[in-house]
Protein backbone atom coordinates (compact mmCIF):
# COMPACT_ATOMS: atom_id res chain seq x y z
CA UNK A 1 0.00 0.00 0.00
CA UNK A 2 1.34 3.80 -0.46
CA UNK A 3 2.52 2.99 -3.70
CA UNK A 4 0.56 4.74 -6.28
CA UNK A 5 0.80 7.92 -3.53
CA UNK A 6 5.10 7.28 -4.26
CA UNK A 7 4.81 6.92 -7.50
CA UNK A 8 2.92 10.23 -7.52
CA UNK A 9 5.06 11.92 -5.17
CA UNK A 10 7.86 11.29 -7.70
CA UNK A 11 6.02 13.40 -10.35
CA UNK A 12 6.58 16.96 -10.95
CA UNK A 13 3.87 17.44 -12.17
CA UNK A 14 2.19 16.24 -9.32
CA UNK A 15 4.12 17.89 -6.93
CA UNK A 16 4.16 21.38 -8.99
CA UNK A 17 0.41 21.09 -9.47
CA UNK A 18 -0.83 20.52 -6.21
CA UNK A 19 -0.56 23.06 -3.20
CA UNK A 20 -3.76 23.00 -1.29
CA UNK A 21 -6.89 22.80 -2.82
CA UNK A 22 -10.03 24.29 -1.42
CA UNK A 23 -12.74 23.38 -3.19
CA UNK A 24 -13.93 26.71 -4.72
CA UNK A 25 -14.89 24.91 -7.98
CA UNK A 26 -12.98 27.72 -10.25
CA UNK A 27 -11.17 25.18 -12.56
CA UNK A 28 -14.71 23.30 -12.89
CA UNK A 29 -16.14 26.27 -14.09
CA UNK A 30 -13.44 27.56 -16.34
CA UNK A 31 -12.64 23.67 -17.83
CA UNK A 32 -13.53 22.62 -21.35
CA UNK A 33 -13.89 19.20 -20.37
CA UNK A 34 -16.31 19.74 -17.58
CA UNK A 35 -18.61 21.75 -20.32
CA UNK A 36 -18.99 18.42 -22.72
CA UNK A 37 -18.64 15.94 -20.38
CA UNK A 38 -19.36 14.44 -16.92
CA UNK A 39 -15.99 15.09 -15.36
CA UNK A 40 -14.63 17.66 -12.60
CA UNK A 41 -11.54 18.76 -12.23
CA UNK A 42 -12.31 20.05 -8.31
CA UNK A 43 -13.58 16.59 -7.55
CA UNK A 44 -10.41 15.23 -8.43
CA UNK A 45 -7.75 17.40 -6.99
CA UNK A 46 -10.06 16.81 -3.83
CA UNK A 47 -9.58 13.27 -4.24
CA UNK A 48 -6.05 12.94 -4.75
CA UNK A 49 -5.70 15.45 -1.91
CA UNK A 50 -7.14 13.59 0.79
CA UNK A 51 -4.33 10.63 -0.17
CA UNK A 52 -6.92 7.19 0.02
CA UNK A 53 -5.08 4.80 -2.08
CA UNK A 54 -8.04 3.06 -2.61
CA UNK A 55 -9.59 6.11 -4.18
CA UNK A 56 -6.63 6.81 -6.00
CA UNK A 57 -6.80 3.56 -7.75
CA UNK A 58 -9.86 3.47 -7.92
CA UNK A 59 -9.24 6.89 -10.48
CA UNK A 60 -6.42 5.05 -12.15
CA UNK A 61 -8.72 2.69 -13.37
CA UNK A 62 -11.65 4.72 -14.28
CA UNK A 63 -12.44 6.65 -17.29
CA UNK A 64 -12.42 9.92 -15.47
CA UNK A 65 -8.96 11.20 -15.50
CA UNK A 66 -8.75 10.66 -19.64
CA UNK A 67 -11.14 13.47 -20.34
CA UNK A 68 -9.10 16.52 -19.48
CA UNK A 69 -7.94 18.24 -22.62
CA UNK A 70 -4.73 18.86 -21.11
CA UNK A 71 -5.17 22.94 -21.84
CA UNK A 72 -4.23 24.02 -18.81
CA UNK A 73 -6.97 26.66 -18.91
CA UNK A 74 -7.38 26.14 -15.38
CA UNK A 75 -3.49 27.10 -14.22
CA UNK A 76 -3.83 30.79 -14.54
CA UNK A 77 -7.24 31.18 -12.37
CA UNK A 78 -6.92 28.99 -9.81
CA UNK A 79 -6.79 30.75 -6.67
CA UNK A 80 -4.38 28.71 -4.55
CA UNK A 81 -1.93 28.23 -7.60
CA UNK A 82 -2.87 24.26 -8.24
CA UNK A 83 -2.75 23.05 -11.92
CA UNK A 84 -5.61 20.10 -11.85
CA UNK A 85 -4.22 19.60 -15.38
CA UNK A 86 -0.93 18.53 -14.54
CA UNK A 87 -2.51 16.34 -11.75
CA UNK A 88 -4.02 14.89 -14.48
CA UNK A 89 -0.66 14.31 -16.14
CA UNK A 90 0.98 12.66 -12.92
CA UNK A 91 -2.33 10.47 -12.58
CA UNK A 92 -2.45 8.85 -16.34
CA UNK A 93 1.34 8.45 -16.28
CA UNK A 94 0.61 6.57 -12.72
CA UNK A 95 -2.20 4.46 -14.51
CA UNK A 96 0.24 3.50 -17.27
CA UNK A 97 3.13 2.32 -15.28
CA UNK A 98 0.93 0.57 -12.87
CA UNK A 99 -0.79 -0.96 -15.98
CA UNK A 100 -4.45 0.02 -14.67
CA UNK A 101 -5.15 2.18 -17.49
CA UNK A 102 -6.77 -0.88 -20.13
CA UNK A 103 -9.47 -1.12 -17.37
CA UNK A 104 -11.44 1.41 -18.67
CA UNK A 105 -12.75 2.29 -22.21
CA UNK A 106 -10.99 5.65 -22.41
CA UNK A 107 -7.60 4.49 -20.68
CA UNK A 108 -7.48 1.48 -23.43
CA UNK A 109 -7.35 4.41 -25.98
CA UNK A 110 -3.75 5.35 -24.87
CA UNK A 111 -3.00 2.04 -27.23
CA UNK A 112 -4.47 3.86 -30.25
CA UNK A 113 -2.39 7.48 -29.40
CA UNK A 114 0.63 5.14 -29.12
CA UNK A 115 0.17 3.28 -32.74
CA UNK A 116 -0.41 6.23 -34.21
CA UNK A 117 1.70 9.65 -32.80
CA UNK A 118 4.55 8.32 -30.63
CA UNK A 119 5.53 5.67 -33.67
CA UNK A 120 5.08 8.56 -36.54
CA UNK A 121 7.54 10.65 -34.03
CA UNK A 122 10.14 7.62 -34.45
CA UNK A 123 9.42 6.52 -37.59
CA UNK A 124 9.34 9.70 -39.51
CA UNK A 125 10.71 12.58 -36.70
CA UNK A 126 7.52 14.26 -36.61
CA UNK A 127 4.12 13.46 -34.29
CA UNK A 128 1.96 14.45 -37.30
CA UNK A 129 2.71 14.32 -40.73
CA UNK A 130 0.04 14.12 -44.25
CA UNK A 131 1.19 10.32 -44.39
CA UNK A 132 -0.64 9.61 -40.91
CA UNK A 133 -3.40 12.30 -40.89
CA UNK A 134 -5.21 10.31 -43.90
CA UNK A 135 -8.36 11.62 -45.04
CA UNK A 136 -9.91 7.57 -44.33
CA UNK A 137 -9.15 8.30 -40.49
CA UNK A 138 -10.11 12.03 -40.78
CA UNK A 139 -13.35 12.63 -42.61
CA UNK A 140 -13.76 15.54 -40.80
CA UNK A 141 -11.26 17.52 -42.40
CA UNK A 142 -13.31 17.51 -45.38
CA UNK A 143 -12.59 17.61 -49.45
CA UNK A 144 -10.22 20.62 -48.92
CA UNK A 145 -7.79 18.16 -47.14
CA UNK A 146 -8.55 15.14 -49.06
CA UNK A 147 -7.92 16.61 -52.09
CA UNK A 148 -4.58 18.14 -50.70
CA UNK A 149 -3.53 14.43 -49.67
CA UNK A 150 -4.51 13.33 -53.23
CA UNK A 151 -1.90 15.38 -55.12
CA UNK A 152 0.29 15.94 -52.10
CA UNK A 153 3.84 16.61 -54.05
CA UNK A 154 2.30 19.10 -56.56
CA UNK A 155 0.44 21.08 -53.49
CA UNK A 156 3.60 21.26 -51.70
CA UNK A 157 5.43 22.11 -54.02
CA UNK A 158 3.62 24.70 -54.95
CA UNK A 159 3.20 26.37 -51.26
CA UNK A 160 7.03 26.10 -51.38
CA UNK A 161 7.42 23.05 -48.60
CA UNK A 162 9.86 20.78 -49.18
CA UNK A 163 7.87 17.37 -48.72
CA UNK A 164 10.02 14.50 -48.20
CA UNK A 165 12.99 16.31 -49.55
CA UNK A 166 16.39 16.63 -48.55
CA UNK A 167 17.89 19.80 -46.87
CA UNK A 168 15.68 22.54 -44.92
CA UNK A 169 12.15 23.39 -45.54
CA UNK A 170 8.87 22.47 -44.50
CA UNK A 171 8.39 18.63 -44.42
CA UNK A 172 11.64 18.02 -45.00
CA UNK A 173 12.82 13.99 -44.75
CA UNK A 174 14.42 13.86 -41.28
CA UNK A 175 17.73 12.12 -41.95
CA UNK A 176 18.94 8.59 -40.96
CA UNK A 177 21.29 10.68 -38.46
CA UNK A 178 18.86 12.54 -36.69
CA UNK A 179 16.22 10.02 -37.00
CA UNK A 180 18.73 7.12 -34.99
CA UNK A 181 19.29 10.35 -32.17
CA UNK A 182 15.81 10.33 -31.42
CA UNK A 183 15.51 6.78 -30.98
CA UNK A 184 18.69 6.77 -28.60
CA UNK A 185 17.13 9.92 -26.57
CA UNK A 186 14.44 7.84 -26.22
CA UNK A 187 15.71 4.26 -24.87
CA UNK A 188 17.94 6.85 -22.70
CA UNK A 189 15.03 8.87 -21.19
CA UNK A 190 12.42 5.77 -20.65
CA UNK A 191 10.45 6.98 -23.50
CA UNK A 192 10.96 3.47 -25.27
CA UNK A 193 9.98 1.44 -22.27
CA UNK A 194 7.12 3.56 -21.35
CA UNK A 195 5.85 3.42 -24.89
CA UNK A 196 6.47 -0.85 -24.39
CA UNK A 197 4.75 -0.85 -21.90
CA UNK A 198 1.85 0.69 -23.04
CA UNK A 199 2.09 -1.94 -26.17
CA UNK A 200 2.44 -5.02 -23.74
CA UNK A 201 -0.77 -4.22 -21.31
CA UNK A 202 -2.67 -3.76 -24.45
CA UNK A 203 -1.90 -7.26 -26.43
CA UNK A 204 -3.00 -8.71 -22.61
CA UNK A 205 -6.06 -6.67 -22.49
CA UNK A 206 -6.78 -7.17 -26.25
CA UNK A 207 -6.36 -11.60 -25.28
CA UNK A 208 -8.72 -11.53 -22.45
CA UNK A 209 -10.80 -9.98 -24.31
CA UNK A 210 -10.64 -11.95 -27.01
CA UNK A 211 -9.52 -9.75 -29.72
CA UNK A 212 -6.88 -9.82 -32.35
CA UNK A 213 -4.76 -6.68 -32.17
CA UNK A 214 -6.02 -4.59 -35.08
CA UNK A 215 -9.39 -5.27 -33.76
CA UNK A 216 -8.10 -3.94 -30.52
CA UNK A 217 -6.58 -0.95 -32.19
CA UNK A 218 -9.82 -0.32 -34.29
CA UNK A 219 -11.83 -0.26 -31.21
CA UNK A 220 -9.51 1.55 -29.30
CA UNK A 221 -10.15 4.35 -31.76
CA UNK A 222 -13.68 4.27 -32.74
CA UNK A 223 -15.67 2.97 -29.90
CA UNK A 224 -17.35 5.35 -27.85
CA UNK A 225 -20.37 3.45 -25.24
CA UNK A 226 -21.52 7.53 -24.62
CA UNK A 227 -20.69 6.51 -20.73
CA UNK A 228 -20.68 9.36 -18.04
CA UNK A 229 -17.31 9.10 -16.80
CA UNK A 230 -17.78 7.33 -13.15
CA UNK A 231 -17.61 3.64 -14.67
CA UNK A 232 -21.16 3.90 -15.68
CA UNK A 233 -21.99 3.46 -19.16
CA UNK A 234 -25.66 4.74 -19.03
CA UNK B 1 -11.60 41.30 -5.54
CA UNK B 2 -10.79 44.94 -6.57
CA UNK B 3 -7.50 43.99 -6.00
CA UNK B 4 -7.80 40.94 -8.06
CA UNK B 5 -9.25 43.48 -10.63
CA UNK B 6 -6.56 45.65 -10.55
CA UNK B 7 -3.94 43.58 -10.72
CA UNK B 8 -5.48 41.34 -14.11
CA UNK B 9 -5.52 44.52 -15.38
CA UNK B 10 -1.77 45.56 -15.39
CA UNK B 11 -0.97 42.26 -17.69
CA UNK B 12 -3.40 44.61 -20.56
CA UNK B 13 0.14 46.44 -21.11
CA UNK B 14 2.52 43.46 -20.38
CA UNK B 15 5.45 43.39 -22.84
CA UNK B 16 7.68 40.61 -22.99
CA UNK B 17 11.35 40.18 -24.29
CA UNK B 18 11.31 39.58 -27.38
CA UNK B 19 15.38 38.93 -29.52
CA UNK B 20 15.54 41.56 -32.71
CA UNK B 21 17.65 39.44 -34.69
CA UNK B 22 19.65 35.94 -35.03
CA UNK B 23 16.83 33.23 -34.12
CA UNK B 24 17.02 29.45 -34.47
CA UNK B 25 14.04 28.11 -36.03
CA UNK B 26 12.05 25.52 -34.46
CA UNK B 27 9.06 24.26 -37.10
CA UNK B 28 6.01 22.92 -36.35
CA UNK B 29 4.40 19.48 -37.32
CA UNK B 30 1.15 20.59 -37.25
CA UNK B 31 1.91 24.03 -38.77
CA UNK B 32 4.18 23.04 -41.96
CA UNK B 33 1.30 20.04 -42.54
CA UNK B 34 -1.38 22.09 -42.39
CA UNK B 35 0.06 25.65 -43.01
CA UNK B 36 3.47 24.98 -44.99
CA UNK B 37 2.62 28.21 -46.76
CA UNK B 38 2.88 29.95 -43.56
CA UNK B 39 6.31 28.45 -42.65
CA UNK B 40 7.72 29.74 -46.29
CA UNK B 41 6.54 33.54 -45.50
CA UNK B 42 7.44 33.68 -41.89
CA UNK B 43 11.10 33.05 -43.05
CA UNK B 44 10.74 35.24 -46.30
CA UNK B 45 9.26 38.18 -44.05
CA UNK B 46 12.20 37.84 -41.72
CA UNK B 47 14.77 37.62 -44.58
CA UNK B 48 13.71 39.70 -47.17
CA UNK B 49 11.26 42.48 -45.49
CA UNK B 50 12.63 42.76 -42.25
CA UNK B 51 16.38 41.68 -43.35
CA UNK B 52 16.98 39.38 -39.91
CA UNK B 53 19.39 36.29 -39.68
CA UNK B 54 16.90 33.18 -39.30
CA UNK B 55 18.36 30.04 -39.43
CA UNK B 56 16.30 26.77 -41.03
CA UNK B 57 18.18 23.50 -39.68
CA UNK B 58 17.38 20.04 -41.50
CA UNK B 59 18.18 18.37 -38.71
CA UNK B 60 15.64 19.88 -36.16
CA UNK B 61 12.80 17.37 -35.71
CA UNK B 62 9.26 16.96 -33.62
CA UNK B 63 9.35 18.56 -29.80
CA UNK B 64 7.32 15.60 -29.43
CA UNK B 65 4.68 17.82 -27.77
CA UNK B 66 1.41 16.05 -29.01
CA UNK B 67 2.90 12.78 -27.76
CA UNK B 68 3.89 14.68 -24.42
CA UNK B 69 0.05 16.04 -23.91
CA UNK B 70 -1.66 12.80 -24.77
CA UNK B 71 0.52 10.82 -22.58
CA UNK B 72 2.53 8.35 -24.47
CA UNK B 73 5.96 10.15 -23.87
CA UNK B 74 7.05 11.18 -20.91
CA UNK B 75 8.41 14.53 -19.64
CA UNK B 76 12.16 13.49 -19.10
CA UNK B 77 12.02 12.43 -22.97
CA UNK B 78 10.15 15.34 -24.31
CA UNK B 79 12.89 17.35 -22.12
CA UNK B 80 15.81 15.67 -23.84
CA UNK B 81 14.55 16.10 -27.27
CA UNK B 82 13.90 19.71 -26.97
CA UNK B 83 17.34 19.94 -25.17
CA UNK B 84 18.70 18.35 -28.33
CA UNK B 85 17.29 21.33 -29.81
CA UNK B 86 19.26 23.36 -27.84
CA UNK B 87 22.09 21.58 -28.96
CA UNK B 88 21.69 21.77 -32.49
CA UNK B 89 21.13 25.97 -31.79
CA UNK B 90 24.11 26.08 -29.94
CA UNK B 91 26.31 23.94 -32.42
CA UNK B 92 24.59 26.58 -35.23
CA UNK B 93 25.76 29.72 -33.30
CA UNK B 94 22.69 30.99 -32.26
CA UNK B 95 20.95 31.78 -28.75
CA UNK B 96 17.78 32.77 -29.43
CA UNK B 97 15.25 30.31 -30.33
CA UNK B 98 11.53 30.39 -32.23
CA UNK B 99 8.98 28.04 -32.50
CA UNK B 100 6.37 28.36 -34.55
CA UNK B 101 3.38 26.33 -32.69
CA UNK B 102 2.06 27.09 -29.53
CA UNK B 103 2.41 23.51 -28.10
CA UNK B 104 5.77 23.72 -28.86
CA UNK B 105 6.33 27.18 -26.93
CA UNK B 106 4.43 25.98 -24.38
CA UNK B 107 6.37 22.92 -23.92
CA UNK B 108 10.28 24.78 -24.35
CA UNK B 109 8.43 27.53 -21.58
CA UNK B 110 7.50 24.81 -19.16
CA UNK B 111 10.98 23.03 -19.46
CA UNK B 112 12.77 26.48 -19.06
CA UNK B 113 10.70 26.82 -15.84
CA UNK B 114 11.11 23.19 -14.55
CA UNK B 115 15.13 24.01 -14.73
CA UNK B 116 14.95 26.80 -12.70
CA UNK B 117 13.05 25.30 -10.17
CA UNK B 118 14.07 22.08 -9.86
CA UNK B 119 18.34 22.22 -11.42
CA UNK B 120 18.68 18.47 -10.66
CA UNK B 121 16.19 17.99 -13.39
CA UNK B 122 18.67 20.07 -15.88
CA UNK B 123 21.28 17.92 -14.76
CA UNK B 124 20.06 14.78 -15.60
CA UNK B 125 18.69 16.10 -19.13
CA UNK B 126 22.39 17.35 -19.68
CA UNK B 127 23.53 13.29 -18.66
CA UNK B 128 20.89 11.73 -20.69
CA UNK B 129 21.76 13.61 -23.48
CA UNK B 130 24.94 13.30 -23.65
CA UNK B 131 24.48 9.83 -23.39
CA UNK B 132 22.30 9.81 -25.98
CA UNK B 133 24.19 11.81 -28.92
CA UNK B 134 27.27 13.12 -27.51
CA UNK B 135 25.65 16.41 -27.81
CA UNK B 136 26.09 19.28 -25.50
CA UNK B 137 24.02 22.45 -25.01
CA UNK B 138 23.59 25.89 -23.60
CA UNK B 139 19.84 27.27 -22.33
CA UNK B 140 18.75 29.97 -24.91
CA UNK B 141 19.18 33.35 -24.03
CA UNK B 142 15.39 33.96 -25.22
CA UNK B 143 12.91 32.48 -26.44
CA UNK B 144 9.88 34.01 -28.62
CA UNK B 145 7.17 32.23 -30.33
CA UNK B 146 7.25 33.18 -34.10
CA UNK B 147 4.13 35.62 -33.54
CA UNK B 148 6.17 37.38 -31.26
CA UNK B 149 8.59 38.08 -33.80
CA UNK B 150 5.84 39.44 -36.00
CA UNK B 151 4.41 41.24 -33.61
CA UNK B 152 8.06 42.79 -32.39
CA UNK B 153 8.23 43.82 -35.98
CA UNK B 154 4.16 45.08 -36.68
CA UNK B 155 5.02 48.81 -37.32
CA UNK B 156 8.14 48.07 -39.59
CA UNK B 157 5.60 46.03 -41.68
CA UNK B 158 3.02 48.43 -41.66
CA UNK B 159 5.32 50.77 -43.15
CA UNK B 160 5.68 48.41 -46.30
CA UNK B 161 1.81 47.86 -46.61
CA UNK B 162 0.21 47.12 -49.73
CA UNK B 163 -3.05 45.80 -48.54
CA UNK B 164 -4.00 46.85 -44.78
CA UNK B 165 -6.80 45.44 -42.65
CA UNK B 166 -9.28 47.91 -44.26
CA UNK B 167 -12.74 46.81 -46.60
CA UNK B 168 -11.74 49.11 -49.36
CA UNK B 169 -15.58 49.36 -50.69
CA UNK B 170 -16.42 51.20 -46.94
CA UNK B 171 -13.53 52.17 -45.80
CA UNK B 172 -13.92 51.10 -42.65
CA UNK B 173 -11.58 48.60 -40.71
CA UNK B 174 -11.90 44.98 -40.83
CA UNK B 175 -13.69 43.21 -38.05
CA UNK B 176 -11.58 40.60 -37.01
CA UNK B 177 -11.65 38.25 -33.81
CA UNK B 178 -8.10 36.77 -32.74
CA UNK B 179 -7.48 33.11 -30.98
CA UNK B 180 -4.54 32.90 -29.12
CA UNK B 181 -4.36 28.97 -28.04
CA UNK B 182 -4.10 28.06 -24.67
CA UNK B 183 -0.71 27.47 -23.98
CA UNK B 184 0.65 30.18 -25.20
CA UNK B 185 0.43 32.13 -22.08
CA UNK B 186 -2.31 30.64 -19.80
CA UNK B 187 0.56 28.33 -18.06
CA UNK B 188 3.16 31.19 -17.63
CA UNK B 189 1.24 34.26 -18.47
CA UNK B 190 4.49 36.47 -17.87
CA UNK B 191 6.05 34.82 -20.92
CA UNK B 192 3.39 36.12 -23.61
CA UNK B 193 2.25 39.53 -24.66
CA UNK B 194 -0.69 40.63 -22.46
CA UNK B 195 -0.38 37.86 -20.45
CA UNK B 196 -3.44 35.29 -20.00
CA UNK B 197 -5.92 37.53 -19.54
CA UNK B 198 -5.30 40.77 -21.97
CA UNK B 199 -3.87 38.83 -24.87
CA UNK B 200 -2.65 41.36 -27.15
CA UNK B 201 0.04 39.39 -29.90
CA UNK B 202 -2.29 38.90 -32.48
CA UNK B 203 -4.47 42.11 -31.26
CA UNK B 204 -1.49 44.28 -31.67
CA UNK B 205 -0.52 43.30 -35.39
CA UNK B 206 -4.53 44.25 -36.30
CA UNK B 207 -4.29 47.54 -34.82
CA UNK B 208 -0.66 48.50 -36.12
CA UNK B 209 -2.19 47.25 -39.80
CA UNK B 210 -5.49 48.94 -39.66
CA UNK B 211 -8.04 46.18 -38.46
CA UNK B 212 -10.23 46.77 -35.72
CA UNK B 213 -9.91 43.84 -32.96
CA UNK B 214 -13.22 42.51 -31.63
CA UNK B 215 -13.37 41.00 -27.71
CA UNK B 216 -16.09 38.14 -28.13
CA UNK B 217 -17.06 36.10 -24.97
CA UNK B 218 -15.57 33.23 -25.20
CA UNK B 219 -12.42 34.71 -26.80
CA UNK B 220 -9.97 32.97 -24.38
CA UNK B 221 -11.73 29.72 -24.42
CA UNK B 222 -10.06 26.62 -26.03
CA UNK B 223 -10.20 25.69 -29.35
CA UNK B 224 -11.27 21.92 -28.72
CA UNK B 225 -7.92 20.35 -29.51
CA UNK B 226 -7.28 18.78 -26.37
CA UNK B 227 -4.93 16.32 -27.41
CA UNK B 228 -6.42 13.17 -27.22
CA UNK B 229 -9.73 14.15 -27.65
CA UNK B 230 -9.03 14.92 -31.05
CA UNK B 231 -6.41 12.25 -31.83
CA UNK B 232 -9.19 9.31 -31.21
CA UNK B 233 -12.29 9.23 -33.08
CA UNK B 234 -14.53 8.50 -30.66
CA UNK B 235 -13.69 11.32 -29.01
CA UNK B 236 -13.87 14.32 -31.58
CA UNK B 237 -17.47 15.27 -30.04
CA UNK B 238 -15.55 17.12 -27.40
CA UNK B 239 -13.30 18.94 -30.28
CA UNK B 240 -15.80 20.39 -32.62
CA UNK B 241 -18.37 21.05 -29.55
CA UNK B 242 -15.76 23.50 -27.61
CA UNK B 243 -14.83 24.56 -31.42
CA UNK B 244 -18.61 25.11 -32.22
CA UNK B 245 -18.82 27.41 -28.81
CA UNK B 246 -16.51 29.66 -29.84
CA UNK B 247 -18.05 29.63 -33.30
CA UNK B 248 -21.25 30.74 -31.66
CA UNK B 249 -19.67 33.09 -30.00
CA UNK B 250 -18.24 34.98 -32.79
CA UNK B 251 -20.96 35.00 -34.72
CA UNK B 252 -23.19 37.85 -33.87
CA UNK B 253 -20.09 40.62 -34.11
CA UNK B 254 -19.89 39.22 -38.08
CA UNK B 255 -16.07 39.28 -37.88
CA UNK B 256 -14.66 39.64 -41.81
CA UNK B 257 -12.15 36.76 -40.23
CA UNK B 258 -10.38 34.77 -37.59
CA UNK B 259 -6.72 35.38 -36.99
CA UNK B 260 -4.95 32.48 -35.18
CA UNK B 261 -1.78 31.95 -32.84
CA UNK B 262 -1.42 28.09 -33.22
CA UNK B 263 -1.60 26.32 -36.74
CA UNK B 264 -3.80 23.69 -34.42
CA UNK B 265 -6.41 25.84 -33.70
CA UNK B 266 -6.53 27.55 -36.99
CA UNK B 267 -6.62 24.16 -38.32
CA UNK B 268 -10.16 23.24 -35.95
CA UNK B 269 -11.33 26.79 -36.60
CA UNK B 270 -11.18 26.67 -39.78
CA UNK B 271 -12.40 22.60 -40.40
CA UNK B 272 -14.86 22.22 -38.06
CA UNK B 273 -16.61 24.80 -39.98
CA UNK B 274 -16.97 22.70 -42.79
CA UNK B 275 -17.86 19.56 -40.28
CA UNK B 276 -20.76 22.01 -38.56
CA UNK B 277 -21.83 22.96 -41.90
CA UNK B 278 -22.29 19.12 -42.63
CA UNK B 279 -23.72 17.73 -39.29
CA UNK B 280 -26.13 20.74 -39.27
CA UNK B 281 -26.25 22.82 -42.26
CA UNK B 282 -24.84 25.78 -40.86
CA UNK B 283 -22.46 28.10 -41.87
CA UNK B 284 -20.74 30.84 -39.75
CA UNK B 285 -20.26 33.66 -42.33
CA UNK B 286 -22.50 35.36 -45.04
CA UNK B 287 -24.43 34.10 -48.00
CA UNK B 288 -23.44 30.88 -46.92
CA UNK B 289 -19.73 31.01 -46.46
CA UNK B 290 -17.79 30.19 -43.58
CA UNK B 291 -15.61 33.04 -41.70
CA UNK B 292 -12.08 32.79 -43.29
CA UNK B 293 -9.19 31.96 -40.47
CA UNK B 294 -5.71 33.03 -41.38
CA UNK B 295 -2.82 32.22 -39.75
CA UNK B 296 -0.73 35.44 -38.53
CA UNK B 297 1.82 34.83 -41.03
CA UNK B 298 -0.61 34.64 -43.95
CA UNK B 299 -2.19 38.08 -42.13
CA UNK B 300 0.80 39.38 -42.72
CA UNK B 301 1.53 38.22 -46.00
CA UNK B 302 -1.16 39.64 -47.27
CA UNK B 303 -1.17 42.86 -45.86
CA UNK B 304 3.03 42.73 -47.62
CA UNK B 305 0.88 42.08 -51.10
CA UNK B 306 1.78 38.04 -51.34
CA UNK B 307 -0.39 36.23 -53.59
CA UNK B 308 -2.89 34.03 -51.51
CA UNK B 309 -2.31 30.83 -53.86
CA UNK B 310 2.18 31.17 -52.94
CA UNK B 311 0.68 31.59 -48.74
CA UNK B 312 -1.35 28.40 -49.04
CA UNK B 313 -4.57 29.89 -48.28
CA UNK B 314 -5.87 27.10 -51.00
CA UNK B 315 -5.77 24.75 -48.69
CA UNK B 316 -7.81 26.06 -46.33
CA UNK B 317 -11.72 24.58 -46.16
CA UNK B 318 -13.39 28.33 -45.50
CA UNK B 319 -13.00 29.82 -48.86
CA UNK B 320 -10.67 33.24 -48.24
CA UNK B 321 -12.01 35.28 -51.47
CA UNK B 322 -14.87 36.80 -49.77
CA UNK B 323 -11.97 38.48 -47.66
CA UNK B 324 -9.64 39.05 -50.76
CA UNK B 325 -12.49 41.07 -52.25
CA UNK B 326 -13.03 42.90 -49.70
CA UNK B 327 -9.20 43.78 -49.05
CA UNK B 328 -9.14 44.96 -52.51
CA UNK B 329 -6.72 41.77 -53.33
CA UNK B 330 -5.96 41.55 -57.22
CA UNK B 331 -5.68 37.64 -57.11
CA UNK B 332 -5.92 34.97 -60.10
CA UNK B 333 -9.47 32.54 -59.17
CA UNK B 334 -8.31 30.09 -62.10
CA UNK B 335 -4.90 29.80 -60.40
CA UNK B 336 -6.25 28.31 -56.94
CA UNK B 337 -5.72 24.73 -57.75
CA UNK B 338 -2.61 25.20 -59.91
CA UNK B 339 0.66 23.42 -59.56
CA UNK B 340 3.73 25.05 -59.63
CA UNK B 341 3.95 25.66 -63.16
CA UNK B 342 0.29 27.08 -63.30
CA UNK B 343 -1.32 23.88 -64.39
CA UNK B 344 -4.48 23.16 -62.92
CA UNK B 345 -4.16 20.08 -60.41
CA UNK B 346 -7.69 19.25 -60.22
CA UNK B 347 -10.64 20.41 -57.98
CA UNK B 348 -11.62 19.32 -54.78
CA UNK B 349 -15.08 18.16 -54.08
CA UNK B 350 -17.81 20.29 -53.36
CA UNK B 351 -19.48 20.73 -49.66
CA UNK B 352 -23.24 20.30 -49.48
CA UNK B 353 -23.62 23.42 -47.56
CA UNK B 354 -20.43 25.42 -47.08
CA UNK B 355 -19.49 27.58 -50.08
CA UNK B 356 -16.28 27.18 -51.81
S1 LIG C 1 -9.53 26.20 -8.66
FE1 LIG C 1 -7.83 25.40 -7.41
S2 LIG C 1 -8.50 25.60 -5.26
FE2 LIG C 1 -10.33 25.82 -6.58
S3 LIG C 1 -11.17 23.71 -6.69
FE3 LIG C 1 -9.81 23.97 -8.48
S4 LIG C 1 -7.81 23.21 -7.78
FE4 LIG C 1 -9.06 23.54 -5.93
S1 LIG D 1 -6.22 21.21 -18.27
FE1 LIG D 1 -7.84 19.66 -18.07
S2 LIG D 1 -8.76 20.09 -16.08
FE2 LIG D 1 -7.62 21.94 -16.67
S3 LIG D 1 -9.12 23.26 -17.73
FE3 LIG D 1 -8.06 22.04 -19.32
S4 LIG D 1 -9.38 20.24 -19.62
FE4 LIG D 1 -9.98 21.17 -17.65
Amino acid sequence: MGRIIDILNQDTHFCDGLNSCMNCGVCTAVCPAAEFYNYDPRVIVDTVQRGDESEIEELLKSNTIWYCGECMSCKPRCPRGNTPGEVIMALRKASIETGLFVESEKGRQQFAIKRAIADSVLGVGYCVSPDIAVPEKHPEQGPVWEWICANKEQVYERVHANYDGNGAGALRHVDEASLNELKEIFKVTGGTAFMESIEQCSKEKAAALGMDIEEYLHETYTFNSGGDGYGNNE
Amino acid sequence: MDMVTTNNRQWEKYQKEIADDRYYYARSCIRQTFFPGSEWAFIDILRNKLGKDIFDDPKHTTCTGIGYHSDVVPFQTTMTVVARHFALMTEAGYANITPSCITSFGIYTEILHAWEEHPELLERVREDLYKATKREFDVPKNLAHTSDVIYKFRNQIAMQMVHPLVDVHTGKPLRVVDHIGCHYAKMFPSKGVGGAEFPAVLSGMVDAWGGECIDYPERRHCCGFGFRNYLVQANRGYSVANSMKKLESMEPYEPDFIVTNCPGCGMFLDKWQYTISEMSGKTYGKNGYGIPVLTYEEMAGLVLGYNPWDLGLQMHQVAVEPLLDKMGIDYDPEKKYCDADGKLISLPKCPTFLKQ
